[in-house]
């Protein structure tokens, strides 16, 4: 068995989480499992900003490399390790909470954003386009329709059809059609999570090697 | 209320968890042709063999989701798919890339990556730099992944976890480069921007089937049979509260 110190770790902490979820807060004689609950999740979320940090540091040791190659050294590399340092070290001196700071590095980021943003709904709209270069078939055609009806019920243009006498029922019954294959998706993946939970509280699958 | 909640919770996961293990067992394990036919896995499989063969690489995108975070279970499936693709891909000149748009990820998949070249006896292929933190924030971890699909050579896209609309942009970047690209994300809004913008795209629960599909393992099919009977007790507990409500049994 690959790593059965740790596996056993896992598990026995993951019981006690979903065992956390499971006893009602009025059971007050299985008290101490909402505690050390509490206290695990609390241990997690350090965790969390650790790795954070980590993966950080990892992008930032990627690009210095890849700016100091001697072969193919990368341009862009240096605009992002420049970037870096001057927000970790404004960061560090100024506190992220100070206005200034966050004024700065938001009118970096939300420009730079929307633009991806801008660019994303040009994709969609040339990916439309082709969709029926890429696809064939009933389940391509029922997404353009749908994509396009609710587009323009989202946009008002049929509002004044809504108001007829006899079309309002069934302009309220074709709203609800996606609400109902929302849940029936949503259901898929939540009987999908719970398996893939299980796997890891049976100790057959495990993201970390130990 | 609470008491039928956690009750209701508690039988569901022990159902689950019981199913499991049942089939596990030798007598109740089916073959690989039980599996109904996913027309997107199957070209995943002859692009990963492609890609091997050809000496160009798989980078595997694993999503953004907090292991911490709901969304996690997605991040899970991402993980294990990285695991076997690294398995299927060791003899390949260019090993897989993993990106990801969380901390704790990241170092997971070099964690994932790891191992998988340990277990087969090559800890040597192992690469720190494979396994990467592309940005922070959804958008800035599109546009850290971009520049791996258009400089590394990359011949076959897969993007597995939670992920939201704006990874449409790699997967139109994945396309523009002649790759293949199969996208599953547990976001709705992200599945039909796949559905769109990806050549391949898995929908709803699909996204679980995938390490099944890719035989990473006998646990694998177990609990995707087991997800198929608990969507026949879903099924039959919806009708039965609809029938319920009818009657006016309950109060829906």
């Amino acid at each position: 068995m690959r790593a059965p110190l740790w596996t056993a770790v896992a598990i026995s902490v993951g019981l006690i989480v979903l065992l956390g979820y499971f006893i009602p807060p009025e059971m007050t004689r299985f008290a101490f499992i909402l505690t050390l609950r509490s206290i695990l999740i609390g241990w997690a979320v350090i965790l969390a900003g650790v790795a954070a940090l980590v993966g950080v540091l990892n992008l930032f040791m990627v690009h210095l490399r890849r700016m100091t190659a001697k072969r193919d050294p990368d341009r862009y590399s240096i605009i992002l390790v420049i970037g870096f340092l001057a927000s970790f070290g404004l960061g560090l001196y100024l506190t992220p909470a100070d206005p200034q700071y966050q004024k700065v590095v938001t009118a970096i980021q939300i420009p730079v954003e929307s633009t991806l943003m801008a660019l994303l709904v040009i994709t969609l709209t040339f990916g439309s386009i082709r969709l029926f270069q890429r696809r064939k078939g009933l389940m391509a055609a029922v997404f353009a329709v749908s994509a396009f009806f609710f587009l323009l019920v989202a946009s008002g243009l049929l509002a004044p059809l809504q108001s007829l006498p006899g079309l309002a029922g069934l302009f309220e019954f074709i709203q609800r059609l996606p609400i109902a294959g929302t849940r029936g998706i949503l259901l898929g993946i939540a009987l999908g999570s719970l398996t893939a939970g299980l796997r890891i509280l049976l100790g057959a699958d495990r993201p970390f090697s130990g | 209320m609470i008491w039928l909640e956690s009750i209701i919770g508690t039988v569901l996961v022990l159902l689950a968890a019981g199913l499991m293990l049942v089939f596990l067992l030798p007598r109740f394990r089916q073959a690989r042709g039980g599996l109904r036919l996913i027309p997107a896995l199957q070209r995943l499989r002859r692009a990963i063999g492609l890609a091997v063969e050809d000496g160009t690489r798989l980078h595997v995108s694993i999503g953004k989701a907090s292991i911490f975070s709901p969304t996690n279970a997605s991040a899970l499936v991402g993980l294990s798919t990285l695991e076997r693709i690294a398995q299927l891909s060791l003899i390949s000149d260019r090993p897989p890339v993993a990106t990801s748009g969380d901390g704790t990820l990241s170092i997971l998949s070099q964690d994932t990556l790891r191992a998988a070249y340990r277990i087969a006896h090559v800890p040597e292929q192992y690469d720190a730099e494979r396994g990467r933190l592309t940005g922070a924030t959804p958008f800035s971890y599109v546009a850290g992944t971009l520049p791996i699909l258009r400089d590394e050579r990359v011949s076959t896209t897969i993007l597995v976890g939670n992920l939201g609309p704006e990874a449409g942009l790699l997967a139109d970047a994945s396309d523009q480069q002649n790759a293949f690209t199969l996208a599953a994300s547990d976001a709705l809004d992200a599945q039909a921007v796949f559905y769109a913008t990806a050549e391949e795209t898995l929908i709803g629960e699909e996204l679980f089937a995938l390490p099944a599909y890719l035989q990473a393992g006998a646990i694998y099919q177990a609990s995707l049979r087991v997800q198929d009977v608990l969507r026949w007790v879903v099924i039959v507990l919806l009708l039965l509260a609809a029938l319920a409500s009818f009657f006016g049994l309950i109060a829906l």
